[in-house]
């Protein structure tokens, strides 16, 4: 026996809307999906006649539903706003050049302008340029800090008044919990405010931040828009797969959930005594940063000099590689005269032959070179990672102009100083280094979500 | 065509990732009793066509596709075009019309 539509026009229902409950059928659907964006939009002042705004525009399912419904109310409410595209292109391939070829058809069928900026034209490197580089792992930092840039300067290139992003209702209760789960008090802060940005930049809007992903999927379901759905050919952010899979599991008993997330996230009291990082502008490219030189020129920098690991990863890390170059500064000669008389202990004679010992593979011939015929195997790797981490440390030290002399002569002071105030690391307390990434924008367009997928019979 | 079924299965939103990048189907589920030979049932009903759907169209990662006996939350499933949470789940007969 079919549900009618709870709206009362007599049709059947189509579907089951999470948030309220309600049963409706597709047209009165549509009704309340609109209402509620432009309900949304009125009420936060999201936009003033004239603006001119850009749609960060992905060519996935959020951003085409976000352009689709702003062009629709913009008309039916008359805002009389200049709506644009803004694409980012991370040079994916596989992924993005498809995507992109998805934002071109929404260009085309909503007429709207489309900017693409790439990373290439902005960095200098594409993402399968820095994967090659960086390996799978933490390259969606890198895409995270450079896409959320990427969008500011878009954006001034544009001269619009706001970027709107396409981030729904289960986006923004995933990264409540994510922010909760890392302990990120900056961020769980300012994560649930529909509209964010200092002085100085840009602001973000999130009109569909009340909209259910299911929502969203249906309406372009039903709606028959053309949207891209191909997970990124790089892997995706584990941890933040778990927290969505949990909301998926406890939306799944209790739909409202979402909106309680939110609910608690804009609610929630930070203690004054928990200090916040203060916005700021980056020494370097004068964008907006919460540090002296931003996330993405510490990264950039790194790319550049053939250490794609800086700016990865804890300040521990960091202190580690100054404790270490602390250390071998001053037991550089004792290591090599160690490496003589372990040599000649265990009698590691290579013969001429490529030494067959396990840890020092890699740097047979300085060893060759520097010990005669003679190798070893267990002082080798200190000396090997001892050459590295002070080429690292020197460009840190060159680049943020820690002095080197402190280091020497009081390391703990340094260390403290390092991180506290040169703050090549960014996030001193941040566990996962995936999480170096800006808010939602952690993966927001690259890492695929299966989960919002439909299957129809 | 006795007790075999025919059915439309079609698979969207980045589903069809699992299933060969393959977004229409058109099947024909042979008789439940024959296909489930142990279980003593009668009628097709989706929590069997998920299961059938496992067995015969999906390529990979089973994780991603079902959990328990239903599929994996965030899944949407429709019916007819219908969300099938006005429909009974898993629990639906699937018949011909």
């Amino acid at each position: 026996m079919p549900v009618l539509c709870k709206a009362g026009c007599g049709k059947n229902a189509m579907l089951k809307r999470p948030k309220t409950g309600d049963t409706l059928c597709k047209e009165c659907f549509y009704e309340a999906f609109e209402t509620e964006i432009h309900f949304t939009i009125t009420k936060a002042e999201l936009f003033n006649r004239g603006d001119s705004v850009a749609i960060a525009a992905s060519g996935g399912k959020d951003s085409t539903v976000l352009a689709h419904v702003l062009k629709t109310l913009n008309q039916r409410y008359d805002y009389g706003l200049n709506l644009m595209l803004l694409s980012i292109d991370e040079g994916i391939t596989g992924y993005r050049d498809d995507s992109l070829e998805t934002v071109k058809q929404n260009r085309d069928d909503y007429e709207m302008n489309l900017k693409i900026l790439s990373y290439k034209d902005l960095y200098g490197w594409t993402m399968d340029e820095i994967v090659a580089q960086i390996g799978r792992k933490n390259n969606c930092t890198f895409c995270g800090v450079f896409r959320r840039q990427a969008l500011d300067r878009g954006a001034a290139m544009l001269n619009v008044k706001c970027i709107a992003t396409g981030h729904n209702a289960d986006d923004i209760a995933e990264t409540v919990l994510m922010n909760v789960l890392r302990g990120d008090i900056a961020r769980l802060k300012r994560c649930t405010a529909i509209s964010t940005g200092s002085e100085g930049t840009i602001p973000r809007v999130k009109p569909l931040k009340y909209t259910y992903e299911k929502e969203i999927v249906m309406y372009a379901h039903y709606k028959k828009l053309v949207y891209f759905s191909t997970e990124c050919v790089f892997a995706p952010n584990a941890y933040r797969g778990h927290a969505r899979a949990l909301l998926k599991d406890l939306e799944k008993i209790r739909p409202t959930c979402i909106m309680d997330i939110i609910y608690s996230g804009e609610t929630m009291a930070v203690k004054e005594e928990v200090s916040l990082p203060t916005q700021r502008i980056c020494t370097r490219c004068k964008f907006v940063s919460s540090q002296e030189v931003c996330k993405a020129c510490v990264l950039l920098e790194g790319l550049n000099k053939g250490l794609p690991k800086l700016g990865i990863g804890k300040s521990s890390k960091a202190k580690k590689m100054l404790e270490e170059y602390n250390a071998n500064q001053n037991s550089t000669n004792k290591a090599i005269d160690e490496i003589n008389v372990d040599c000649q202990k265990n009698n590691c004679v290579s013969r001429g032959k490529a030494c067959r010992s396990n840890r020092n593979k890699t740097n047979d011939n300085e060893v060759n070179s520097r010990n005669g015929e003679k190798c070893c195997s267990t002082q080798e790797k200190t000396h090997d990672s001892a050459n590295i981490s002070n080429t690292k440390l020197n460009t840190l030290l060159q680049d943020y102009g820690i002095p080197e002399n402190d280091c020497g002569h009081d390391k703990n002071s340094s260390i403290g100083e390092s991180s506290e105030n040169h703050n090549f690391e960014v996030d001193l307390h941040n566990e996962d280094v995936t999480s170096l990434a800006e808010e939602t924008d952690a993966c927001g367009g690259a890492c695929g979500k299966m989960d919002s997928m439909h299957i129809g019979f | 065509m006795a007790n075999g079924l025919n059915i439309h299965i079609h698979f969207g939103g980045g589903a069809e990732l699992l299933f060969d990048k393959i977004k229409k189907h058109i099947v024909e589920l042979p008789p439940a009793r024959k296909y489930f030979p142990d279980a003593d049932i009668e009628k097709w009903r989706i929590k069997e066509l998920l299961i059938w759907i496992k067995d015969n169209l999906l390529k990979e990662r089973p994780e991603l596709f079902l959990q328990g006996e239903s599929v994996r939350p965030g899944i949407l499933v429709l019916i007819n075009d219908a969300d099938w949470e006005l429909k009974m789940y898993i629990s639906y007969f699937i018949l011909i019309h």
